[in-house]
């Protein structure tokens, strides 16, 4: 593949979204502007996501990514068949042996590593939009601090269901600082934000980069008698039995039969080679 | 320097504030004293230049000449034109208060009265939950807002419900000066009238200075201890409330003080 520059954008493209992403590690969780480009895909399949990996991407990588957890669904294959044809890179579908991973609303089961990527697809990068439509006035609550508008949002869901019913998006402070919105990860993902390998976020329609530098210090806000509480369905995976996994609840036919099984489909599938299996799989 | 003046218990003292539009005056040259627990009135038809004055005061709009000195926690007396703007909006949510003429510039229509009120206590760091509900209610019920209305939002509240709702909100946080702007303006009299008591309670019970402007020479009879009568962009006459309204002295004034209608 001679006809595309090396995973597609061409260098000073790269360039000017690198200086963004290393400005982002330097303010963590500051939202940095970038002039993102037209990528071959509709804005909200990833092209804030993808526009980040290909800047930072070398021949040496090794390539994953995953939507929802899995590896195998049309916007993941999609994503990792382009870089395979533009930049040539090996892809994976195992998170131990990949050094940039791609995710959508996911951060693996599998703990992430020194040296490892982690670049998150953003679809609205701006944690006070819903509160505060006006952006001139959102950067300057930014600058000046001024969060209480994020907790006026905690305390109605309190009000209204009893507790804290933001169940994805859940809103985090970064380094004592920056109020961010970590992309609609699923609120049991929030304690994982804390992590060996670099953070970076891309949210190409919104023009936005962010990112979280490894040991980062990400705090999920919360009120001191309504505290962060990451949760999950409370069962077992019926394929690996993992209960400590975000599991997926699945309708499996027109009776409402459902099943629950891990979102991380590597996760799971790793798990069942090592000879774990769930109700599901015991009965086959 | 000005800054370090001697402490004579003044809180809010305005020197020669000057705001233009363009070639067009907005207010000038306006200069006065409020004392704590005091409340100034402000009238003037309207376009005289007292709602530009009132915006001025709480930094809202930017100012051309002057100062505002403002006696802070700590006792000196500080021009708060040239705070910087973390300082001043810190201000803005903690010891000032201002209220709107229409309650919905004040409010969170989408929000419900509870996290309303809730607002300015988060955001100098409340992160009870119980607590913060707590002084809601209590708030709600000094506006004589029902305990039950609390989760509702304000979209569901009559007129004069959202603005007893905005004092609330602007109070709970207990400030020591308040800017009003026209608080009763469009609300029917017998509204107005219960507004207003509990707003004179209020000012009393919690020692309060406010700064009120309005064009109702009944609300500045009620609340008001000074009065300043503004036309044009300046002040034409000044004094006690009773005395400027029983023998006003500029013709002007004369003339407001005739206008009112007399049921």
């Amino acid at each position: 593949m001679n006809s595309y520059n090396f995973a597609y954008l061409d260098e000073q493209t790269k360039r000017m979204i690198r200086r963004a992403i290393l400005k982002g590690l330097a303010v963590p969780g500051y939202q940095v502007p970038f002039a993102s480009r037209e990528m071959p895909m509709p804005y909200g399949w990833g092209t804030g996501g993808v526009q980040v990996s290909a800047a930072i991407m070398t021949p040496a990588d090794r390539f994953k990514v995953i939507d929802q957890g899995s590896d195998d669904t049309t916007n993941a294959v999609s994503i990792r068949r382009f870089f395979e044809r533009t930049a040539g890179v090996e892809v994976t579908e195992t998170t131990t042996e990949a050094t940039v991973i791609q995710t959508r609303h996911r951060i693996p089961e599998m703990p992430l590593t020194s040296g490892q990527i982690l670049v998150y697809q953003v679809p609205i990068p701006e944690p006070l939009r819903f509160l505060e439509p006006s952006e001139v006035e959102t950067r300057k609550m930014h600058s000046l601090e001024e969060y209480g508008l994020m907790h006026v949002k905690l305390y109605e869901d309190i009000s209204q269901h009893g507790a804290i019913a933001t169940a994805y998006a859940y809103p985090v402070k970064v380094e004592g600082r920056y109020v961010m919105d970590p992309s609609p990860i699923p609120k049991f993902d929030n304690p994982k934000l804390e992590s060996p390998a670099i953070q970076l976020f891309g949210a190409g329609r919104e023009q936005r980069i962010y990112a979280l530098p490894p040991h980062t210090r990400v705090v999920s806000l919360d009120f001191e008698d309504f505290p962060f509480e990451a949760n999950k369905a409370d069962a077992a995976c019926e394929l690996c039995a993992a209960d400590t996994s975000y599991l997926d609840e699945v309708i499996m036919d027109d009776a409402g039969h459902r099943m629950f099984v891990c979102s991380d489909t590597d996760f799971c599938a790793s798990r069942r080679a090592a000879g774990h299996a769930g109700i599901q799989e015991a009965a086959i | 320097m000005k800054d370090m003046a001697p402490d004579t218990g003044v809180l809010l003292s305005v020197r020669g504030l000057s705001k233009f539009y363009g070639p067009r005056i907005g207010c000038k040259d306006v200069s006065f004293d409020l004392y704590p627990g005091e409340v100034m009135g402000i009238v003037g038809e309207s376009g005289s230049g007292k709602s530009t004055l009132l915006n001025c005061l709480a930094g809202h709009l930017p100012t051309d000449h002057g100062e505002v000195l403002f006696s802070g926690r700590d006792g000196g007396l500080r021009d708060t034109l040239q705070m910087s703007e973390p300082e001043r909006r810190m201000l803005g949510r903690t010891d000032w208060a201002f209220v709107h003429q229409h309650a919905r510039d004040g409010l969170r229509m989408n929000v419900s009265a509870g996290g309303n009120v809730g607002e300015r206590q988060m955001a100098v760091g409340a992160r009870h939950y119980g607590a913060i509900r707590d002084s809601a209610i209590d708030w709600l019920g000094r506006v004589e807002i029902a305990e039950d209305r609390i989760d509702d939002r304000p979209t569901a509240f009559s007129g004069g419900m959202q603005q007893r709702l905005q004092i609330a909100r602007n109070l709970i946080t207990g400030p020591r000066l308040v800017f009003m702007d026209e608080p009763t303006g469009g609300l029917d009299v017998s509204v107005q009238a219960r507004l207003l008591d509990l707003l004179r309670g209020l000012v009393r019970e919690m020692g309060l200075s406010a700064v009120i402007v309005t064009h109702d020479l009944a609300v500045v009879r009620l609340l008001a201890d000074r009065l300043m009568v503004m036309k044009d962009g300046h002040v034409v006459e000044t004094g006690l409330t009773d005395q400027v309204l029983d023998d006003p002295q500029h013709g002007y004034t004369q003339l407001l003080v005739s206008s009112v209608l007399q049921v």
